[in-house]
């Protein structure tokens, strides 16, 4: 007889510790092939509501810290999912039931991404930054800074691609992120946090449910300590309601094409204008 | 004549061509509203009617929009950058020549003193073309990529505080980036837009390239409800720019708002006095206090607290409040009868709440709408004083502690347009503006406005920028975002 | 007492003061250079502004002849009006300080002051001795006002308790024969932070004005510097009771500009400071500019150089 496989229990990722749902409530994911895979947690409103805390308390540690070392921790994360490729492959090959030269090229293109916001991190105010030649004897600079706590709506698939080139944007800016996984396919999310708890993230920044964004799209745009949200993996309807109920503080909704963009961080960042005078 | 008092000094008010009454600025044309409608728009120091004006409704709307769409794809879109440019450079120059004329009808229409119409609206005003004519043929270097796209047709909402120079940060960049605009002024302001008209006409734009409507807030939601407006451009309260930012929800309109502040003016204790007086001063009065980003909340280290009111105080003695016109005035007439009444309402919460109101001895006229300049001393966090935007002359002032809890004060609040920093020490303000949540930071200077420099708020404030690169970008689409 | 007269008193004293910020104490001052004053309050501020004139000859070439004829434009600056009124002072280099003296009183300017300029006048470069010297000269000559120098070399060099000791021993030389005016040369001393507190260190060594220039050096009498000394005697009025003058030298031709001096002062000092006791400015071809105003003022018309005397 064969050996037996130790299977994983997938849990939430909240304030750097893997809780289940408050709610004791799970839901079933199945592969491809129709077969069970997992019962990860079915998240609440309250854990939703822990994770917010979590990411509010994570943000301004996050924030200040110096954008290399910001950078170093993406960079970092993207070292660890080198090393752990094997498991993102076969978890994506399971869930979508594509080749693993399929999920060889999006793992890749996973980990390019984190290497390429790692990147920027120290770049932003270079880049998208600006000293204003105004007219009078004044220093006026504007420099991005990060808008808060960011909402993530995880797209579908690409499973592991698409939670990468949401979440690392959002954090590289020095946002906390809430990210809810794409229902059906969040085995690489949860595999990711795994990845996020080991590579000298701070605890907090990123947090990670699993769940109905269908459950969790009203009470996301209702809560009023989250800044921004991408609503990737929201349906159009969804996004709709989302800014209906959003505009309440007016937060930052988004929902960017699927490429790479400096604009994709600084949509979450604010832009502050400081004014000095010049004189002796 | 004992001591030394200023003589009457008044603007002579002939320079001002205001017509007896205005139609809607339509592709090129002033035409009659559909249904004839007008409303009076006055003189808020006299209560005088200064002119009747065209009320557009959702027929005018739907005209002024189709005209922007039309000049949009047949004209202004295919027009080589650098012309765009020529036309926007045109009207800069037309606004500087015809500078006193736009100044005195400012005041007019708007009550604000004429030093500060003659000072800083006109002049910024032009500047914002200028600055905006520029960047029409320089496009590919804002930062989109090369050759950004204009979004389309703008419906812009402009409020009554600073209605020409609300218009100038509206329309300037939007034609610049290739858009065309219906715009619609405020309702007790509309005379600067209408004028500014007549300057698009003088510098032979192409019709329908600006429209211009006028109305209330009927014709505003008409123009925001209109199924094809790209993008909705709008300076005014945050409830309004709530309701908006609901209305756009299920479109693909992208939106820039510009809302309301209360913003922390934080004064440490080794700050130069005499100029942060100065600041404070210029900070809560310039303008009646009709500043969204106006530094309405006083927060003062305490160990320089009772130095810092008293000199306050001194200074608030030399305001000179009444008529407008009069050169010599630096607090002019409150806008209207229902701002007064706003103002009179949350001030007198402040006394109920039992903070200690102060205002200097001042003779306010009969006729118009008046409010002195005031401070309240004694207030916590929690009076509504300073909380609420009051929108007029109306000073919080509490005090803190450390640099820290200053800070912590300051940013206790929904909104996060401006903020102000006194200290003489360079790292201090650094380390004050860095941790501010606000859009705009005036370290050791208040209220400074300039087309080069983006100005726009953090929270409840609003989305996005405008001024500078930043504010132009708005007005362009960008590679990665998806439009709606 | 506020300070001791120690050099580590005054520096403590001085380093106190809250800073000035330049950029906003410029914009202050172009904020009232718009002031507009017309009518009946501009004929009431050139009428303030002639009897503040500190009439002024400091040249070589000064001879008794050019005094004299100074001392009569003094007492009747429009001879063919009597309702103009006499300027606040005459002000010469020491050696003709006997020569105006007598000419007024001939003239029936008693009441006119005579200012001398002492203390090895305009750069302060001699020993103490020799400024000691010269303020007593020109005290035996008949001087009523004593125009000092400060040594703005100490004081750059952070030697403020030389400046404050020679101030003081020239006040005590002054006694209740005359009044001091010490003169800070703020073109010299640079910035704003400076000219505070050299005002400060004027006022607490005794000065009775302070005044900005010697009129040798530019910039001199700008807004912003008046502006902030202006606020020094402001504020040293509420922290000690005494009210002591400022004097703007150089550099103010115009009656534009004495009425823009005259709005600072009513809108810092305040108006008590509106008065010759209070308040002088140091010029010599301001007031023959205030007197052609005067008679546009008076008939409606504007006037030639030509009906001005020219002294």
């Amino acid at each position: 007889m064969s050996r037996i496989d130790v299977n994983k229990t997938y849990k939430l990722f909240i304030g750097g510790a893997f809780p289940r749902s408050e709610s004791g409530r799970v839901y079933e994911v199945k592969g491809a092939n129709k077969k069970f895979i997992a019962n990860p947690s079915l998240a609440s409103r309250k854990d939703l509501r822990d994770a917010v805390v979590a990411a509010k308390s994570a943000h301004s540690g996050w924030a200040n810290a110096t954008a290399f070392n910001r950078g170093q921790i993406l960079y970092r994360i993207a070292e660890i999912m080198e090393g752990r490729s094997e498991q993102f492959i076969d978890e994506i090959c399971e869930l979508e039931g594509v080749t693993s030269k399929a999920a060889k090229i999006q793992i890749e293109e996973a980990i390019d991404t984190w290497v390429w916001y790692s990147g920027w991190c120290d770049k932003l105010s270079s880049v998208t930054g600006s000293l204003n030649q105004v007219s009078g004897p004044f220093y006026n600079f504007t420099s991005p800074e990060a808008l808060g706590v960011v909402a993530i709506f995880a797209e579908n698939k690409p499973s592991l691609l698409g939670v990468v080139r949401t979440l690392a944007p959002v954090i590289a800016g020095g946002n906390a992120a809430v990210l809810i996984a794409s229902e059906n396919y969040p085995l690489s999310a949860i595999t990711l946090s795994e990845v996020i708890a080991t590579s000298d993230m701070p605890a907090g920044v990123v947090n990670i449910l699993t769940g109905k964004s269908s459950e969790l799209a009203p009470w996301v745009g209702a809560h009023m300590e989250i800044d921004g949200v991408d609503v990737a993996g929201l349906s159009k309807k969804q996004e709709e309601e989302l800014r209906l109920v959003g505009a309440d503080n007016l937060k930052r909704v988004f929902r960017f094409s699927s490429i790479n963009h400096p604009d994709r961080i600084t949509s979450f960042m604010e832009q502050k204008t400081v004014w000095h005078p010049i004189g002796i | 004549m004992s001591g030394f008092e200023y003589a009457n000094a008044p603007e002579s008010k002939a320079i001002a061509n205001i017509d007896n009454s205005y139609g809607l600025f339509i592709g090129g044309k002033f035409v009659n509203p559909k249904k004839g409608k007008s409303f009076n728009t006055i003189n808020p120091a006299t209560e005088e009617i200064l002119s009747k004006i065209g009320y557009a409704d959702r027929l005018d709307v739907d005209l002024a929009v189709k005209s922007a769409r039309t000049a949009f794809t047949k004209i202004w879109s295919k027009m080589p950058a650098k012309e765009r440019g020529k036309y926007l450079y045109r009207i800069a120059r037309i606004m500087q020549e015809r500078a006193r004329e736009f100044a005195v009808v400012e005041t007019l229409d708007n009550g604000k003193p004429i030093r500060e119409s003659r000072d800083t609206d006109i002049p910024l005003a032009a500047a914002h073309f200028f600055y905006h004519a520029g960047w029409a043929d320089k496009l590919d270097y804002v930062g989109l990529g090369n050759k950004p796209k204009p979004v389309g047709v703008v419906g812009q909402i402009i409020p009554w505080n600073f209605p020409l120079l609300m218009l100038a940060w509206k329309i300037a960049p939007a034609l610049a980036a290739g858009n065309t605009v219906v715009l619609k002024p405020a309702e007790t302001t509309p005379l600067t837009a209408l004028l500014f008209a007549q300057v698009c006409q003088q510098a032979g734009l192409p019709d329908g390239v600006v429209n211009i409507i006028t109305g209330d807030g009927v014709t505003g939601a008409a123009l925001v409800n209109h199924p094809d407006i790209n993008k909705i451009a709008f300076t005014g309260s945050t409830e309004v720019g709530k309701a908006i930012a609901r209305s756009i929800s299920a479109t693909k309109k992208s939106a820039t708002l510009e809302l309301g502040g209360k913003a922390a003016n934080l004064v440490f204790d080794d700050a130069a006095i005499d100029e942060a007086v100065e600041g404070i001063v210029n900070g809560i009065f310039f303008n009646q206090g009709h500043v969204c980003c106006a530094g309405s909340r006083l927060l003062l280290q305490e160990n320089i607290a009772d130095e810092v009111l008293e000199k306050l105080k001194k200074r608030m003695s030399l305001i000179r409040v009444g008529d407008p016109m009069d050169k010599n005035t630096d607090l002019g007439a409150i806008n209207s009868a229902e701002q007064l009444k706003r103002i009179q309402e949350i001030s007198n919460t402040g006394d109920a709440e039992g903070a200690n109101r102060w205002s200097p001895e001042c003779k306010l006229p009969s006729k118009g709408f008046w409010y002195p300049p005031t401070i309240f001393t004694g207030v916590s966090q929690s009076h509504r004083i300073a909380r609420e935007e009051i929108f007029g002359p109306v000073l919080s002032v509490l005090t803190f502690r450390t640099p820290a809890e200053g800070i912590e004060k300051a940013n206790n609040t929904m909104y996060g347009l401006s903020a102000g920093i006194w200290s003489d020490k360079g790292s201090k303000v650094l380390w004050a503006a860095k941790q501010l949540k606000a859009g705009v930071i005036w370290s050791n200077t208040f209220n400074k406005f300039d087309p080069a420099s983006p100005f726009g708020g953090y929270k409840e404030s609003g989305w996005g920028r405008e001024g500078g690169r930043h504010g132009l970008a708005g007005y362009l689409t960008s590679d990665v975002k998806a439009s709606k | 007492m506020i300070v001791d007269g120690s050099e580590g008193s005054l520096k403590k004293f001085l380093a106190d003061l809250a800073p000035v910020d330049q950029v906003g104490a410029d914009s202050r001052a172009a904020m009232l250079a718009t002031r507009s004053i017309k009518t009946t309050s501009k004929a009431w501020a050139i009428d303030m502004a002639i009897s503040m004139v500190d009439l002024t000859t400091l040249e070589g070439a000064d001879s008794p002849g050019k005094v004299k004829a100074l001392c009569s434009k003094a007492v009747r600056p429009d001879p063919t009006d009597p309702t103009v009124p006499m300027v606040g002072a005459i002000c010469v280099y020491n050696d003709m300080v006997k020569i105006a003296r007598t000419e007024l009183n001939t003239l029936g300017g008693k009441d006119i002051a005579v200012a001398a300029v002492a203390t090895a006048f305009p750069s302060g470069r001699a020993s103490l001795a020799v400024k000691k010297l010269d303020t007593q000269d020109a005290l035996n000559a008949g001087a009523n006002e004593i125009d000092m120098v400060i040594d703005r070399g100490a004081f750059l060099s952070g030697r403020v308790g030389e400046v404050f000791e020679e101030i003081k021993i020239i006040k005590q030389l002054c006694g209740d024969k005359a009044h001091l005016k010490v003169i800070l040369e703020t073109g010299e001393l640079v910035t704003y932070d400076n000219v505070r507190k050299a005002s400060y260190l004027a006022m607490l060594a005794g000065a009775d004005f302070i005044k900005t220039s010697t009129g040798k050096v530019t910039p001199a009498a700008t807004a912003p510097v008046v502006l902030v000394m202006l606020e020094a005697v402001r504020d040293y009025f509420i922290l000690t009771g005494n009210k002591i003058g400022v004097k703007p030298a150089g550099g103010i031709r115009t009656t534009k500009d004495a009425i823009k001096q005259l709005v600072l002062v009513n809108e810092t000092a305040g108006p008590e400071w509106l008065n010759p006791s209070l308040f002088r400015i140091g010029a010599s071809a301001l007031l023959n500019d205030l007197l052609m105003q005067r008679i546009k003022l008076r008939t409606g018309h504007y006037a030639s150089a030509n009906y001005v005397t020219m002294d």
